[in-house]
């Protein structure tokens, strides 16, 4: 036992003389967290939309009000003809059309759901996106509104519940900022960033500057040694994500509502699957350049398909079918919800079973690659 | 017989992808005993030791180090052996102190004992005002003398090191060996690799590597014994062209400078006189011959000439009698077999 603490005790030792990797534990998750908490904030602003309205009830008419009154839109002069919606979007003068058609009213007051129209430039697609999600937000949350209005005329009390149809992706942050949504991402971004790097330097390093032949060489188990080589890395993570986490409460003011042990106990079984891939790349590595570039190679394509800055959602159906192999895609869903749902176990269980799935399978990989020998 | 073997190698072997390494090495190294093991630069040396570590798995063969299985339980074999690698393999991002602390720990050494373990061996080697440098400010000698240590700290029963050193100054040389020198009367086993003919000089036997296998193993006395050229140390002018009618002369097999000096070898059955003779006919003036001992490096040498004579006779004949199992003897006909590796000297100071 006390040879398992000393190899820890000596990781941390070189850690604090590395600047490099110094900077890697400090500043990183510092840096992450304001690019993506501010600059490449995705709040939208302002965006041009066009409503062709057909219908020209009040529930329509009182429909472009609410639009024209957000901060998030700009009405531009109406189009009588849903043809010419298509002009205005080629030209660039509006971003996303919408089209309420003639019997808009009539639909919701027998209580079914209206179709609207909508039509999206998708030139800066995830601005666009973006726009839209809000939008559909905005229609889903003044749709339910009328419908209840029109159920309630009808005197049935609510037992159908028509609206506006509309694909409720925004609806946890209600006060649509993204800054709610960005900030629990790099919750969980920054711990797979952080140990597969990490990780991936374990042993290849050693290999690299030939202290692994003296390390081998001692009786220590490859048990030991592979705990030795990721409980510091897994303590390092787990102190980033205690400073993510105070900075988004504290700073970035992101909602909390779920439980803060069922977060940092899914970040460590994260941790299982991220160690795991490192510990693989660090086997396999002959040169620490070689394992750098092949953990920047693993990473770039899991926070791409994970779900961390564009919706899984909006991907093409094939590329949707890959993320189910994005452990990351079950972390950040898991992440968000404790953070902005509140929801738990109850809710999060078939995404925790994946995770935990994907963890032990990773890490025994990990595991058979980590051997004893040169 | 096998209770006093500290290490046992049998029929051991490795290939790397497209060179063999180690082709079918025999070796044994009593208890106390100090084995030197030299080679030219790619002889298997470095490969042969990683594998009696059980840090290297061999293709074939067995080897037994202080007692245990290095195949089968590298991990008893571990923890009886100190090892120093060719390569500086301590953290040079970790200090002097911080080295021997990690290692000592790693091998679970009581606190207790080692730090006195630790303050003697800084004392020898010369170590202690150093102890809280970072091992990449030490010189190459005294990064050594740390491995060294370093190998010590736990007290193994046999020690391996690989060209220990190379790239270390005379004097620290001397320190080095008198750390060794100590170690048998505590009952370690040595088995050394070394580039230097001097140090191989130094040890209880000597076994010579050649391309993965062992060519002759003896005592240094017996080995330059069995060096039938005569050896003549030649002091003559102008050098340079004693040198090129030496070799050309059929009776010269080798001619070395030696500063202001040549090395002559002779082959055992040539007449000295007739060498100066023709010397003298070319102009060669102020001759003055003197039979000396051969070294080490004499017969380091005559073995690698002899190599190279089978090699080209075997290319020639192209029968391909002598490929294969590889043990032909690599002497001269008529010398008597290599002595019989089982019977090793007992150590000064042994049991
Ligand atoms: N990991 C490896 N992969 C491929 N070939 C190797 C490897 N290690 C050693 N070799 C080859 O095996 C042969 C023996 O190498 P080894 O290092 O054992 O020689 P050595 O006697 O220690 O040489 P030196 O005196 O230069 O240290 C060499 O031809 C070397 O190129
Ligand atoms: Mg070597």
């Amino acid at each position: 036992m006390s040879r398992l603490a000393h190899l820890i005790k000596k990781e941390f030792t070189q850690v604090r003389r590395d600047p490099a990797v110094l900077r890697l534990i400090l500043i990183a998750p510092i840096m992450q967290l304001v690019l993506f908490g501010y600059a490449a904030s995705n709040d939208v602003r302002n965006v041009p939309v066009a409503i062709c309205d057909q219908d020209n009830s009040a529930d329509s008419r009182q429909l472009a009000e609410e639009i024209s009154q957000s901060r998030y839109f700009h009405l531009t002069p109406m189009a009588g003809d849903p043809r010419a919606l298509e002009g205005l979007l080629l030209r660039g003068t509006v971003q996303i059309g919408l089209h309420v058609p003639r019997d808009f009213h009539r639909t919701l007051e027998r209580g079914q759901t209206a179709q609207v129209g909508m039509y999206v430039d998708g030139t800066d697609s995830n601005n666009a996106t973006v726009a839209a999600a809000y939008l559909t937000g905005l229609l889903r949350a003044r749709g339910v509104s009328l419908a209840e209005r029109s159920a309630r005329a009808a005197g049935r009390r609510g037992v159908t519940m028509p609206g506006i149809r509309s694909e409720p992706r925004v609806w946890y942050n209600q006060d649509l900022k993204s800054v709610n949504f960005m900030v629990p991402g790099v919750f969980a971004m920054i711990l797979l960033v952080l140990t597969v790097n990490l990780a991936s330097l374990a042993i290849v390093r050693e290999r690299e500057t030939g202290t692994l032949e003296q390390l081998l060489v001692t009786p220590l188990r490859a048990r030991e040694l592979l705990i030795g080589k990721t409980v510091p890395f897994a303590l390092m993570a787990m102190f980033d994500a205690g400073i993510i986490f105070l900075l988004a409460r504290g700073w970035f003011h992101v909602p909390f509502r779920g439980s803060m042990a069922l977060l940092f106990g899914m970040a460590l079984v994260f941790l299982l699957h991220s160690l795991g891939l490192g510990l693989v790349i660090s086997a396999l590595a002959r040169t620490q350049q070689e394992a750098q570039l092949t953990a920047f190679m693993v990473v770039m394509p899991n926070i791409l398909l994970s779900g961390f800055m564009y919706p899984v959602e909006n991907m093409p159906v094939v590329i949707q079918y890959v993320t189910y192999l994005i452990p990351l895609r079950y972390f950040l869903q898991i992440v968000r919800g404790i953070f902005l749902r509140g929801v738990g176990v109850e809710v999060l269980w078939p995404q925790m079973a994946m995770l935990v799935g994907f963890g032990v399978v990773t890490f025994a990989i990990g595991a058979l690659a980590f051997r004893k020998r040169l | 017989m096998s209770g006093d073997l500290a290490v046992q190698v049998r029929g051991l072997r490795k290939a790397f992808e497209d060179v063999v390494a180690v082709d079918g090495l025999d070796l044994e190294v009593g208890t106390g005993e100090i084995m030197g093991l030299v080679g030219p630069d790619g002889a298997g040396k470095t490969t042969t030791l990683r594998m009696l570590c059980g840090i290297l798995l061999p293709d074939a063969g067995e080897v037994r180090v202080a007692g245990h299985d290095a195949v089968r339980d590298p991990e008893e074999v571990k923890a009886r052996i100190g090892y120093v690698p060719q390569r500086f393999s301590l953290h040079r991002d970790l200090t002097v102190n911080e080295n021997i602390a990690y290692l000592a720990d790693l091998y679970t050494v009581p606190p207790g004992t080692w730090t006195a373990r630790r303050e003697e061996l800084l004392e020898i080697t010369q170590m202690a005002p150093f102890r809280d440098r970072l091992a990449a400010a030490l010189s190459g000698g005294m990064r050594q003398k740390l491995s060294l240590i370093c190998a010590l700290i736990h007290r193994p029963q046999v020690l391996l090191l690989d060209e220990p050193t190379t790239g270390v100054d005379p004097l620290s040389r001397r320190d080095f060996w008198q750390i060794l020198y100590d170690l048998p009367r505590q009952g370690v086993t040595m088995l050394l690799c070394t580039p230097y003919m001097d140090e191989a000089a130094r040890c209880n036997r000597v076994a010579f590597l050649h391309q993965g296998q062992i060519l002759r193993q003896d005592t240094p006395a017996a080995l330059r014994e069995s060096i039938h050229s005569r050896i003549f140390e030649v002091r003559c002018r102008p050098q340079h062209l004693a040198r090129e009618m030496l070799k050309r002369l059929p009776l010269v097999e080798g001619v070395e400078v030696f500063g202001d000096r040549l090395h002559v070898t002779l082959r055992p059955e040539a007449a000295p006189a007739e060498a100066w003779r023709a010397l003298r006919e070319a102009g060669v003036g102020e001759l003055a011959p003197r039979e000396v001992e051969p070294s080490l490096e004499d017969v380091f040498v005559a073995m690698g000439g002899e190599v190279e004579n089978r090699k080209s006779e075997v290319g020639n004949g192209e029968d391909g009698e002598s490929g294969g199992t590889g043990v032909s003897p690599i002497l001269p006909s008529g010398e008597p077999p290599p002595p019989r590796t089982g019977e090793t000297p007992v150590p000064p100071g042994g049991k």
